[in-house]
């Protein structure tokens, strides 16, 4: 099974990088979560159900609708955080790409861990553009939004095509598709990391960031 | 049964099942796009355990007069082949004028999937794309519109079912699709066509553009039938007793327990739908809220512009929507935990009003009434390039409504403002000229927006000052060595 991947790139200021980042984030995530499953005798489960809730940027002309989560908020806020931190200490001109991770666990026989494969993986590559005045800034803020807009639409495109999804998972299997760890909602497992990019185009840093307990060890 | 375009081998129930699904999906459809069209940010909470009240598992609340204004645009019937609901979403403002900016249609072609799951798949993809729609409704731009509205003008809904009629938005309006959900009946499409010639009349320009005063407008769309389906505002407020009190739907309070199977599909009959009707229990009284139509119906109240979160009094269903929620829940009154999430029982609790029986009492003059006049091919939307968004030469095919706004807030804009229609002037600002200074607020106002950097700051005249302060140090301290006896003075009076 290939995993699919799509790319996208947003050109922003320093303080627009966390909302842009988050509203990415979140919009792939309000697709790839459900309710939290509940299973019954025979096989059968039934499913949660998932609010939403309206997200206004602050630094950009732009809002998005979000999962009502706040663990996944904070989950998500952290690791945006510290992309954010790391592109900013990086002294170089800005560069840097976050990824989000969609993956399926194959558990293994001792001594191996389980196997992390990956189905779906969303990149954002970001680019920090200085800004001279309050004008451009003001240009900046509307037309990030606007290039947001047409990044939702790029999501929502691609998650309609109904292409491959893990099957759904039996009461003992559902640790190995889904985070079961949040109390309100599932989403499908995930993780998130990010590079920074030098000024020469070479990945300076690489940081993996595991969200969720998931890897065993021997 | 209703007549599809293809015959299938659909089990009974699933067809009954499928059925469901479509209308709900339908009613949730409408509710999300008003609701987004509100003015206010929506929020609703998630719920760990099923409500069985909750369609999709997403937590979308129903209000009742929307539910209500969809049914009777439904009149019993789903969306099939040349047969799609809309919801038009239109602009007006205080003086009446109005502009429709956005169509949503959920639409039914006749490509089937026989092979897909009804009680899965189509199940779980409908979600799905609810959650898109939820997504693109904020992206458009009559949402930045809506969370604007107010004094100035306000966002008005209409629901038709029949051929979807696009005249109104006007030339270069452009199309997104929200996404597609195949069934063995045929493929649901769901997509919104927007104006986006609206893009220079953003909302700033709303807000500092003067009432339009002394221009006979005359800009309305064309329908056949005006009377039969009224604009409604997307925001109201409580406590108008005009007699329109709206009964709780049932089965928008339809109790949708849903269970799924993880086996293979040879046991599928574990895993239907069981429907309880929801005993009604406060029932109406707290949710009737009665519906402002547009100014022109309804000249005492010209100006529905208040959201509910602003009028005392009022149910603050959309600004809370936690408690509303709960509300809800209360209201259904759904005897629910450990009944119905065994093998179902289709016929012991399956509602009353199914689609197939509302249909046969409501056929007749509500649906005629609302078949437009328009030939139009489903599908085959007016699609421009961007390129044309321009407003086009030729004053026939553009409402006097945009004209006379562009000529209002061409007046007032600045010399950066370059687009075709618009007269280039000198930024004047009132009381600006002034004997004393040379230039106007306009030109001080341009040349300072961009001033230069200081000299100061600039590298090189930074490094030489520093080679130059480094090379006199000696010469002054060996001046201030020879007068060290005056500094000693000088210290001793501070003490």
């Amino acid at each position: 099974m290939n995993c699919r991947a799509e790319v996208l790139e947003v050109s922003v200021e320093g303080r627009q990088v966390e909302e842009a980042m988050l509203a990415v984030l979140h919009t792939v995530l309000l697709h790839r979560s459900t309710g939290k499953f509940h299973y019954k005798k025979e096989g059968t489960y039934s499913i949660g159900t998932v609010g939403t809730q309206d997200v206004d940027c602050d630094f950009i002309d732009f809002a998005y609708v979000r999962v009502s989560s706040e663990e996944l908020d904070r989950a998500l806020r952290k690791a945006v955080g510290e992309f954010k931190d790391a592109l900013r200490s990086s002294g170089s001109d800005g560069m840097g790409q976050i990824s989000l991770e969609f993956y399926q666990k194959k558990k293994s026989r001792w001594p191996f861990s389980d196997e992390c494969i990956p189905w779906e993986l969303w990149t954002i590559k970001v680019n920090v553009v200085n800004l001279a005045n309050e004008q451009e800034r003001q240009i900046c803020r509307e037309k990030v939004g606007e290039k947001l807009c047409e990044k939702i639409i790029n999501i929502v495109e691609v998650m309609n095509r109904h292409e491959y999804l893990p099957k759904m998972p039996t009461q003992s299997e559902v640790d190995n598709v889904f985070d079961t760890s949040l109390k309100d909602v599932q989403p499908y497992l995930y993780k998130i990391s990010y590079q920074i990019t030098d000024s020469l185009g070479t990945s300076v840093t690489t940081t993996m960031r595991r969200l969720i307990k998931d890897t065993l060890a021997l | 049964m209703l007549p599809y375009a293809m015959d299938t081998d659909l089990s009974s129930q699933d067809r009954k099942d499928l059925d469901k699904f479509i209308k709900f999906f339908a009613l949730k459809t409408v509710q999300v796009i008003v609701q987004a069209r509100l003015g206010e940010k929506i929020c609703t909470r998630s719920s760990s355990s099923p409500t069985g009240s909750d369609w999709f598992n997403l937590a979308i609340k129903d209000i009742p007069e929307v539910t209500h204004e969809a049914k009777k645009a439904l009149a019993g019937q789903l969306p099939a082949v040349g047969r799609s609901m809309c919801v038009e979403i239109s602009l007006k403002t205080s003086e009446g004028d109005s502009m429709e900016l956005e169509i949503w249609c959920l639409e039914m072609n006749e490509k089937c999937d026989k092979e897909i799951k009804v009680s899965y798949t189509v199940y779980n993809r409908l979600s799905l794309l609810l959650k898109s729609l939820l997504a693109i409704t904020r992206v458009t731009p009559a949402y930045r519109l809506s969370r604007k509205q107010g004094h100035e003008y306000v966002i008005l809904y209409r629901i038709y079912f029949g051929e979807v009629q696009l005249s109104g938005l006007g030339e270069g309006f452009q199309t997104v699709r929200v996404g597609t959900v195949g069934t063995p009946v045929g493929t649901i499409t769901l997509s919104c066509a927007y104006r986006i010639n609206l893009a220079f009349m953003s909302t700033r320009q709303f807000e500092r553009t003067p009432p339009i005063m002394g221009i006979i407008i005359d800009h309305f769309v064309d329908r056949p039938y005006p009377s039969s389906s009224p604009m409604h505002p997307c925001n109201y407020r409580a406590g108008e007793d005009n007699g329109a009190v709206y009964p709780s739907v049932e089965d928008s309070q339809e109790v949708c327990t849903t269970s799924f199977s993880t086996s293979p599909p040879s046991q599928l009959s574990s895993s239907r739908l069981s429907y309880q009707p929801a005993a009604l229990g406060v029932g109406s009284a707290d949710m009737g809220y009665p519906v402002l139509f547009a100014g022109g119906l309804n000249a005492a109240h010209p100006h529905q512009l208040l959201g509910p979160g602003k009028e005392g009094g009022v149910p603050p269903v959309p600004s809370q929507p936690a408690h509303g929620t709960q509300a809800d829940q209360e209201r259904m009154c759904t005897p629910l935990d450990g009944v119905h999430y065994s093998a179902a029982t289709p016929s012991s609790s399956e509602d009353t009003e199914t689609v197939s029986n509302s249909s046969e009492g409501k056929s007749g003059s509500p649906h005629d009434l609302l078949e437009t006049i328009f030939i139009r091919k489903v599908g085959a939307f007016v699609n421009k390039p961007i390129n044309q968004v321009n407003p086009p030469d030729s004053p026939e095919t553009e409402s006097p409504l945009q004209g006379s706004l562009h000529s209002e807030g061409s007046s007032g804009s600045s010399t950066g403002n370059t687009h075709d229609d618009f007269v280039m002037i000198d930024f004047k600002p009132a009381f600006s000229k002034d004997d004393i200074l040379p230039m106007d607020l306009g030109t001080f106002y341009r040349e300072f927006q961009n001033p230069p950097q200081l000299s100061s700051l600039s590298i090189d005249i930074g490094a030489q000052s520093m080679a130059e302060d480094l090379d006199s140090l000696p010469e002054k301290l060996a001046v201030h060595e020879k007068n060290v006896k005056e500094f000693d003075a000088f210290v001793e009076t501070l003490q």
